[in-house]
């Protein structure tokens, strides 16, 4: 297929793929990208938040030319129980502003745009090849691919795996271990459309505003597990996750915990009336900082989710994918500029630059957070978010009873269904983590 | 309230395109008497409902509708009891919004 020689090979042309081989045919090398999917885009899933700050570094332009949907103004928090929710909403007028910081995008439009930008930059771009192998050569290093195209394999200095999180091809090679049921969530999402006017009134926008909700509560049956609606132009982005062991452990099935918080009261109200026009599923890594793998080797980089770069507390992923692309490329980009072999060692510059970068800060931050979160799911997505609802009607209910009778009431349920030990550790353990 | 006998998987998979690699399937299941634990928690963690028991109480799989999240890699793969690639380039599903 492809006799010429490549300085380096990118695996996908995801969001860490497409950053990866931008920056790195910006600075002159020649780059092979190659995609299973029929454009890119195709196999990839998101809620979708796009951080404006990480895709200006690729980018600057992108706000005239890339199909965003809304700009986010608002933000609400929602813990629920199965007829209610206590919410937060942050909303500001601040974020009307020139350049807004969030997005909301649709993930395959806005992957076949920022492909069209990666080669526009030089590369040369193989949709609907899949990578089956990864080719050895002298002392374990790996110098090339191997495609379910014919004509065998490609060869390249450097090959950036950017595969996403199932990552077979560094698992089949031994460079990293396989996903782990505790470290990986499985979400379930679809695409609700409805007018343009509907979805402004539903959720109270002008323009081109947008607005997104990240639920959490028993409408995950006590797994680990979110919620998310997000507001499109013309369409609903609505999907639940929640850890894989969980779902093994429970047997809740997937499109069953979907359709609940479809029909919860507080959810139904604002997709009534739509057409579904897809749905989807995708893998999550949750293992935070803990579950990183090597990054870097003989004659290869992981960037992205195959890294399990992810925030999971924070719900981001694609900025931390699309920063470790670049990341790596400009660490490549300054080997070749030395005109030395893309050897460990001289790869090693990655993870040093990553460490630095927010990438890594952010996830050591929290990197006590995924395993509680994992061990007391029972207590954090079921009995909390019952307890709060219990108390905040308590609170707006106007029945008679005595304020301090009804306080007392509620403190009561809490110690009660945790004990006063248990709701002590809980909290410390929380700010523990968070800190 | 048993909400999974309501939802219809099978009608949420029409909404989706494929392109299905017909007599390649990317996902096998190994041949089997009785099912092991971590098979038989496919029959219900799979989100397209990929994986059935049939009349002599065995796990089987049809990947038609497979949208590819690789569930059952992360629980089933480790134990040997099922063998899981990419579909070949261009096959599968297709999202258009994803
Ligand atoms: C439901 C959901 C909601 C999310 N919400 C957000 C959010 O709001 N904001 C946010 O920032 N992040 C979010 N994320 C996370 C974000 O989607 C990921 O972190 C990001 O897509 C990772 O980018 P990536 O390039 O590493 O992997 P991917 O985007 O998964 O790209 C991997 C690419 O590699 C290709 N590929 C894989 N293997 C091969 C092979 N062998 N041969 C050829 N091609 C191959 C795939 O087809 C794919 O195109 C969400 C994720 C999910 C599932
Ligand atoms: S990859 Fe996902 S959708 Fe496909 S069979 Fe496995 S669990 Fe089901």
């Amino acid at each position: 297929m492809i006799e010429e020689r490549f300085d380096a090979i990118v695996v996908g042309a995801g969001m860490a793929g497409n950053a990866a081989a931008l920056t790195m045919a910006r600075r002159g090398m020649k780059v092979l990208q190659l995609e299973r999917g029929e454009y890119p885009g195709s196999k990839n899933v998101q809620g979708a938040i796009l951080y404006a700050d990480m895709m200006e570094k690729l980018v600057p332009e992108f706000r005239e030319e890339a199909p965003l949907e809304r700009h986010l103004i608002e933000q609400r928090f929602w813990m629920m129980d199965d007829r209610s929710h206590v919410g937060m909403h942050y909303r500001s007028d601040d974020f009307n502003e020139e350049r807004p910081n969030r997005y909301t995008i649709i993930r395959a439009q806005f992957d076949k745009w920022f492909s069209s930008k990666v080669r526009e930059a030089g590369v040369t771009l193989l949709c609907e090849t899949t990578v089956t192998e990864l080719v050895r050569g002298e002392r374990e290093r790996i110098v090339g691919v191997r495609t379910d195209r014919r004509d065998g394999e490609i060869h390249a200095d450097v090959v950036v795996l950017a595969e996403g999180v199932n990552g077979l091809l560094g698992t089949r090679a031994g460079l990293r271990a396989r996903p782990r049921p505790d470290n990986v969530a499985l979400a379930v999402k679809e695409m609700h459309f409805l007018p343009r006017e509907t979805i402004e009134a539903r959720f109270n926008l002008r323009g081109d505003e947008g607005v997104v909700i990240e639920a959490a509560g028993t409408i995950s049956r006590g797994m680990t597990g979110m919620g998310f609606i997000y507001a499109n132009k013309e369409c609903i982005s609505l999907g639940i996750g929640c850890l894989v062991a969980d779902f093994q452990r429970t047997s809740q099935t997937p499109y069953g915990l979907l359709d609940q918080f479809k029909r919860h009261p507080s959810v139904a109200p604002l997709i009534a009336g739509s057409e579904v026009k897809e749905y989807s599923a995708h893998l999550i890594p949750e293992g935070g900082y803990k579950s990183i793998p090597q990054l870097y080797g003989e004659g290869w980089v992981v960037v992205g989710d195959a890294a399990q770069l992810n925030n999971a507390v924070h719900r981001e992923g694609s900025n931390l994918a699309m920063t470790s692309g670049r990341i790596a490329a400009e660490a490549i980009g300054l080997v070749k500029s030395r005109g030395e072999p893309m050897s460990a060692a001289n790869l090693s510059i990655y993870k040093k630059m990553l460490d630095d970068s927010f990438v890594i800060k952010d996830l050591k931050k929290y990197k006590d957070l995924p395993p509680l979160m994992h061990t007391q799911s029972q207590n954090f997505f079921l009995t909390y978010p019952q307890l709060i609802s219990k108390a905040m009607q308590n609170f707006v209910r106007v029945d008679g009873t005595p304020k301090a009778e009804k306080e007392k009431a509620t403190l009561k349920s809490f110690v009660r269904a945790r004990s006063w030990t248990g709701l002590f550790g809980d909290a410390c353990r929380f700010a523990r983590a968070w800190r | 309230m048993n909400v999974e006998s309501l939802v219809r998987v099978e009608d949420k998979l029409y909404y989706n395109r494929y392109l299905v690699d017909i007599g390649h399937p990317h996902v096998k299941v190994r041949a089997h008497t009785t099912p092991s634990p971590q098979l038989l928690a496919l029959l219900k963690a799979c989100p397209a409902r990929c994986y059935e028991l049939n009349d002599d109480g065995q796990v089987e799989i049809t990947v038609d509708g497979c949208i590819e999240c690789g569930t059952c890699r992360v629980i089933a793969e480790p134990t040997g009891d099922i063998e899981w690639s990419h579909p070949r380039g261009g096959y599968g599903v297709q999202f258009k919004f994803g």
